[in-house]
């Protein structure tokens, strides 16, 4: 079975712009627009948040957008109804994100069962650890062509690093510096040569970096040392904005990806 | 039956270690070295030479008459509310410094409720020399303002955590952020018996002095080791853990938690997490948790905001589906009662959340010849607003 991710990684190896927001948010329904809009300004890949009451590796823009999300009456149900037929508009890989309470309280197996029907590519879970993974989802995780996406840090050694690279498939989420989400703007010196360690690694996944990654500069100098970047965030930010979905969308989009 | 945490972390099905890969390299070395400098030679001479000296332990065993004839039984007071700082709390960060000392770590962080582990951390960072900033959600900071002062004049920067019901799960998802933002030179000095392993175990062990010494204090008082009961409260559980660890495999004595049940566990406005809860991950282990159908955490309520707190540790969790301990629950109303009845009845002022332990005592059955241990975990100087509030002296 061919999975979305594989397919955008073999046909696109540079500059690959993935975004993030939060599921409901701004409004309830606003999930699917959100995701046409995207996928009309040209991204490649959308991760689409499941909201948490206690997103501990988060800072406090997409705090923010899942408190509102959780207002609105977002749940991991509501998700599944609202992207049902999601297949039928939009055809590049969609990945889902969130913490695993929320899971674990669907139940993982009918969670990824729920995921292969509706066509969902990947998930990314940051607290659900590697070895919990591996013994007791893995399987359920391949039955239903679900990537399962690690993250990696600047912190991350080299043993574990081969650990991840081993048990991942579809790319690696490389987190920009120590941080939760967001928390960090611009670029240092110290973040570049952590790029340029794991761009030599020779990982046999590629990778995307994530958090911090806000602007046209940003977005370009991450590109440099990975196959794209992950916007979060910013994205979720602009989402906030009083404006038409369409234009805000489009807006942002064109702020990141002008020279793309 | 077994109730040590096993290798992998895990008692029964609850604990591990569901953290974020921020989160790793910390965790992993503190799993790695802890037991190691927990029974290193230095450590040991340090811990037990500052609990007896700065702490005061061994704190009392306290045979508590009047209350024992009201009751028409034998009631001793594990009088942990005796300690310096005023609560069982300063036990575990003692250890807890010695180790984030060995680690080389320059800047502590901790979350608090009641503002006791916060003051407890606030105070061994002031007696050894280290950078310390503790997280407390924004209500609990009105509430338990006498601590927040004492905290800053021994030199803690104390944050107020403002998003959810700004209590204690606020406060410690803000210090689990700090520290994925700090993960070089920082130690998260967590306060119960709750987080990833190897915490709860950790924890457990340095509050575990506590039945170590009621063993040969009953021994002393009464003629034998064991109670028949032992009664403490729990938040998180870490006094009710340091209060049963020594008799868990004494299957004879009977362990009795009790939570906070706030307005009624027929109410919202609750924090008996064992009561009503179900299983699930929260705050990097899988334990029992109050939460919804989709898996969000629901908002606990109590007068006392040391059990102010949605989850429990996993160690409780455990003994709870074996049977092992029980787990009852205090009302706001009945805890009030039970402080005021302690204090003139024994002339001692109980905090908040020990009183908890205290109230459940006209709801068992007590017989003449037993023996039942009360953990008294903290004084209640940091509540004497609550109390003139409710008492009206
Ligand atoms: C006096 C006292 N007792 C009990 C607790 C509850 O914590 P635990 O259940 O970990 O003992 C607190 C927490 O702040 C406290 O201050």
């Amino acid at each position: 079975m061919n999975n979305r991710i594989n397919k955008l990684f073999q046909e696109k190896e540079k500059n690959i712009l993935s975004v993030y927001f939060t599921a409901g948010y701004p409004k309830l329904d606003d999930t699917v627009p959100v995701i046409q809009e995207l996928v009309k300004n040209g991204v490649d890949l959308i991760e689409i948040g499941m909201p948490f009451s206690d997103p501990v590796a988060d800072g406090p823009v997409i705090q923010g957008s899942s408190l509102v999300a959780l207002q609105n009456g977002m749940s991991v149900h509501k998700l599944f109804e609202q992207l049902k037929d999601i297949r039928k508009l939009v055809d590049i890989p969609l990945i889902l994100m969130g913490y695993i309470n929320p899971v674990i309280q669907y139940g993982v197996e009918a969670f990824c069962q729920k995921c292969g029907e509706i066509g969902i590519d990947g998930l990314i879970i940051p607290d659900l650890p590697l070895s919990v993974y591996e013994e007791e989802y893995k399987s359920m995780f391949e039955a239903n062509n679900l990537h399962n996406i690690f993250l990696i840090t600047p912190q991350t050694s080299d043993e574990r690093l081969r650990r991840i690279d081993e048990a991942s498939s579809g790319f690696i989420y490389m987190v920009s510096s120590n941080s939760t989400t967001g928390a960090k703007e611009g670029v240092t010196d110290f973040q570049n040569s952590y790029f340029e360690r794991i761009s030599k690694f020779g990982l046999k996944n590629p990778c995307l970096i994530g958090f911090g990654i806000s602007s046209a500069e940003t977005f370009r100098n991450a590109c440099q040392y990975a196959h794209g970047a992950i916007i979060g965030s910013a994205f979720v930010k602009a989402l906030g904005a009083d404006l038409s979905l369409n234009m805000k969308v489009s807006q942002f989009v064109k702020t990141i990806a002008t020279n793309v | 039956m077994d109730y040590q945490v096993n290798r992998k972390g895990y008692y029964g099905e609850f604990g591990g270690a569901y953290i974020p890969e921020m989160m790793v390299p910390n965790i992993e070395e503190l799993e790695a070295r802890y037991m190691e400098i927990m029974h290193s030679y230095d450590f040991k001479q340090e811990f037990v030479s500052l609990l007896k000296n700065y702490v005061g332990r061994p704190s009392p065993l306290y045979f508590a008459k009047r209350l024992s004839e009201k009751y028409q039984s034998n009631i001793f007071l594990k009088r942990e509310d005796l300690n310096h700082t005023g609560s069982h709390k300063i036990n575990n960060t003692i250890g807890q410094i010695l180790v984030a000392k060995k680690l080389g770590k320059t800047r502590i962080i901790a979350e608090t409720g009641a503002g006791q582990h916060g003051l407890a951390t606030a105070t061994v960072c002031a007696l050894m020399g280290l950078k310390c900033i503790v997280y407390m959600g924004a209500v609990d900071v009105e509430r338990q303002a006498p601590n927040v002062k004492k905290m800053r004049m021994l030199g803690a920067e104390v944050i107020s955590a403002v998003s959810g019901n700004q209590t204690l799960k606020d406060a410690t998802n803000e210090a689990m952020r700090d520290w994925i933002n700090n993960p070089v030179d920082t130690y998260y000095i967590i306060g119960s018996v709750v987080g990833p392993h190897p915490y709860p175990d950790m924890v457990a062990r340095f509050q575990s002095v506590i039945s170590e010494e009621m063993r040969w204090q009953l021994e002393e008082q009464v003629g034998r080791e064991n109670p028949d009961r032992i009664i403490a409260c729990v938040g998180g559980g870490s006094n009710a853990a340091g209060a049963f660890y020594h008799y868990l495999d004494q299957e004879n004595v009977e362990l009795i938690g009790v939570e906070a049940a706030g307005k009624g566990v027929d109410t919202n406005e609750t924090a008996a997490t064992i009561t009503l809860g179900t299983p699930g991950v929260l705050h990097s282990s899988r334990s029992i948790l109050m939460q919804t159908d989709d898996g969000q955490i629901t908002e606990p309520y109590s007068i006392s905001a040391g059990l102010d707190y949605p989850g429990i540790g996993p160690l409780h969790a455990h003994l709870f589906k074996t049977g092992r301990a029980k787990y009852l629950w205090a009302t706001d109303a009945e805890v009030l009662d039970s402080a005021l009845e302690l204090t003139q009845m024994e002339g001692i002022i109980p905090a908040l959340e020990s009183a908890h332990a205290l109230a459940v005592l006209p709801k068992i059955k007590l017989r003449p010849e037993e023996i039942t241990v009360i953990n008294l975990s903290g004084r209640g100087d940091k509540d004497m607003e609550t109390y003139l509030k409710h008492f009206g002296y």
